[in-house]
């Protein structure tokens, strides 16, 4: 029975076919973790200087890297701690690497001085904070979100901070890019605020090609050595940044400082410093600050989380959905600066604001700040080493409702 | 004698930040005359040079020399510049540091920058005090020299430096003082050239507090106390144990070879190279 036959081989093909095109996909697909998937990230932003020290949750960063970057012509050392790390990360991007350190609470603890400095001596560079409980040794395990005011406060002097929280493995890779983005183009540390269950959780991810990602590599010099200011004040307050070794010859302090680098103590220098400071930030927040959104277009009641409760959040508002609530996600993925704008504009529409951190209410009083009463403000806050679940985002829209 | 004041004045950023911090008779600059002096020799290109330093009287070097310059945060020295060496190993990185800012403060990342040994030339200027806050006790204030917050006397050990990064893994360890000028720059001349991490610690005095509050007198005392105290490590092989007593050894202390991590780690990146030869074939 040749037609039989035919029709078996024709059907087996198509079937061979049809795996080698799911196969295909798959390839494409990785099951990663949210430490290996920022890993990832970085590698695609083009990072080539990590240095950093072992600390849980986020060691599985420094172990990629370790493996990865001097396959790509990149450097990783492991330094004797923190303190030593993101100095070594700052000496690294002023030589003109692409730099990242990884770290949680305690070594972020350590880390403040250096990242003053980096922000000082405006340095680009990535911190990520895969964020376990605290204070002090905390919860090494567990999951936390109580270094997000850390994040804008955690070094002493006035600056503006910029920092990121993903809320998926995808997230955890894209962020990363942009972290390295943001710290490039504005020459200044961005820290990335993962956390434990983000770090360690495997999900399935596509991750884009090359060719479909935005790298942003800082503003070079274009004027002659005796002309270069590193520390010019522009219209832009961000200064194209020459490393170290290209000719430039200029000076570097964590002092108070004049446009070539050198300490000052005159005060129209040291204002005029410390505003560049904060207007490179405040003068960009549309540039900087993003916030995803769901189902706000009609909501009275909006579930505010970033972070891991975020995937939480969205889903007790299906939930909540279900039964007629009229309740929308706001998840800010930049953390700060603050979406200021946004919630402003979003206390005009809203009745009631639940927010949800694993924390005891950090973001808490940035929510209440921006919408000067005009909203209710509810605090959703669990910070016993787990995370919120969506029946207890549920029962509080529930309940405010 | 004017051509090389000439030459080092090169070598200064002399219309942007003179007046320096450092009081009138101080070593800090007879130091920092050496070290230019070396580098001139040497015919490095200045756009190679990276000069790192922390916090502290000796940490104020950098600002007034005219290389790649970073003064960094007090004690961090090693670390920032063991990033910058690492990220663009073409440099030639010179830290600066002092006792209280590498030793005290930094004395993590001195050790174990000894041990991973970079290819990095510390200059320590050991002065036994902290100058710039005002003169307390350092690690290297003598037993029972007096500081301000050590009012009756230091009863804590000091640190041997050079014994000290010996034994972390330094692969040149020297010692010079202010006063044996010629030496210093000879000394700061083989720590650069040295492939591996390098340590000249310079013997300095702070007249303005440690001599004060110890009654050792200006500074031309000072230096006259190096030069009576200092013996050369040949000369000290020949001479009997009573002669060294309060005696301290200047010269190259420690010189052996081992694999510097820049370059071994540029091994471990060529081993991912693809071949040139294999892609001819």
């Amino acid at each position: 029975m040749p037609g039989f036959r035919h029709y078996c081989t024709a059907k087996r093909e198509e079937g061979r076919k049809f795996l080698k095109i799911k196969m295909e996909q798959n390839n494409k697909a990785r099951i990663l973790q949210g430490n290996e998937a920022c890993a990832e990230g970085a590698l695609a932003a083009g990072a080539n200087f990590f240095a950093g020290y072992p600390i849980t949750p986020s060691t599985e960063i420094a172990e990629y890297l370790a493996r990865n970057l001097p396959r790509r012509g990149g450097k990783f050392i492991q330094m004797e701690d923190e303190i030593a790390s993101i100095a070594a990360v700052i000496g690294a991007s002023i030589a003109g690497a692409k730099a990242m350190t990884a770290t949680s609470g305690p070594g972020f603890s350590l880390m403040q001085e250096n990242i003053g400095y980096a922000y000082m001596a405006e340095v680009p560079c990535v911190i990520v904070n895969v964020q376990r409980g605290g204070p002090s040794t905390g919860l090494p395990t567990k999951v936390s979100q109580s270094d997000t005011m850390q994040a804008r406060w955690g070094t002493h002097g006035d600056y503006h901070a910029i920092a990121l929280a993903p809320s998926s493995v995808r997230e955890c890779f894209s962020l990363t890019i942009r972290a390295f983005n943001l710290a490039e183009k504005y020459r200044t540390p961005v820290v990335l605020l993962m956390d434990e269950v983000l770090g360690h959780m495997r999900e399935k991810v596509v991750l884009p090609e090359p060719n479909e990602i935005k790298v942003f590599n800082r503003m070079k010099p274009t004027v002659p050595p005796e002309w270069y200011q590193h520390f010019e004040i522009n219209p832009h307050f961000v200064s194209p940044m020459a490393s170290f070794g290209e000719g430039y010859r200029f000076n570097i302090t964590g002092l108070t400082h004049d446009p070539l680098g050198f300490p000052t103590s005159r005060p129209e220098e040291i204002e005029a410093k410390l505003n560049k400071l904060e207007k490179k930030i405040t003068s960009n927040v549309n540039d900087i600050v993003r916030v995803e959104e769901e189902f706000m277009e009609d909501a009275t009641i909006a579930v505010f989380a970033y972070g891991i409760v975020a995937r939480a959040a969205r889903q007790a508002i299906r939930m909540a959905q279900q039964k007629r609530i009229r309740v929308g996600l706001i998840q800010p993925l930049t953390i700060w600066p603050f979406p200021d704008i946004y919630m402003e504009q979003m206390s005009e529409q809203l009745e009631a604001i639940i927010v949800a951190e694993l924390n005891q209410g950090q973001l808490l009083g940035e929510v209440m700040r921006n919408n000067c009463g005009k909203t209710k403000v509810y605090a959703l806050n669990r910070f016993d080493g787990d995370i919120l679940t969506p029946e207890q985002i549920f029962a509080k829209i529930r309940e405010v409702r | 004698m004017e051509i090389i004041a000439a030459e080092t004045h090169s070598y200064l950023r002399a219309k942007k930040k003179f007046p320096n911090v450092w009081c009138a008779g101080c070593g800090i600059g007879i130091a920092l005359g050496a070290i230019i002096r070396a580098i001139d020799h040497l015919k490095l290109d200045r756009n190679d040079v990276a000069m790192v330093s922390g916090i502290g009287c000796s940490s104020r070097m950098p600002v007034y020399v005219d290389f790649n310059t970073l003064h960094t945060t007090h004690g961090r020295a090693l670390a920032f510049a063991t990033g910058v060496k690492l990220a663009n190993p073409k440099l030639k990185v010179i830290v600066i540091t002092g006792d209280g800012d590498g030793l005290a403060i930094g004395g993590n990342h001195f050790i174990h920058t000894c041990r991973r040994n970079i290819d990095i030339t510390t200059i320590l200027i050991n002065n036994s005090i902290y100058g710039m806050t005002g003169g307390q006790y350092s690690p290297t204030t003598p037993f029972m020299k007096t500081g301000t917050t050590a009012p009756y006397g230091n009863r804590e050990r000091d640190f041997d430096i050079c014994s000290l990064a010996k034994s972390a893994g330094a692969t040149f360890v020297a010692r010079g003082t202010v006063y044996h000028v010629t030496l210093l720059e000879k000394l700061v001349q083989q720590a650069i050239l040295k492939k591996g991490f390098s340590l000249v610690e310079v013997i300095s005095h702070c007249h303005t507090f440690y001599g004060r509050l110890n009654k050792e007198g200006t500074a031309v005392k000072m230096m006259e106390w190096q030069r009576d105290h200092a013996i050369p490590i040949q000369a000290a092989a020949k001479l009997p144990p009573e002669k060294l007593k309060d005696k301290f050894l200047i010269g190259t202390m420690w010189d052996v070879e081992f694999p510097e991590y820049c370059e071994e780690y540029d091994k471990v990146i060529s081993q991912f190279q693809p071949h040139p030869e294999a892609s001819e074939r």
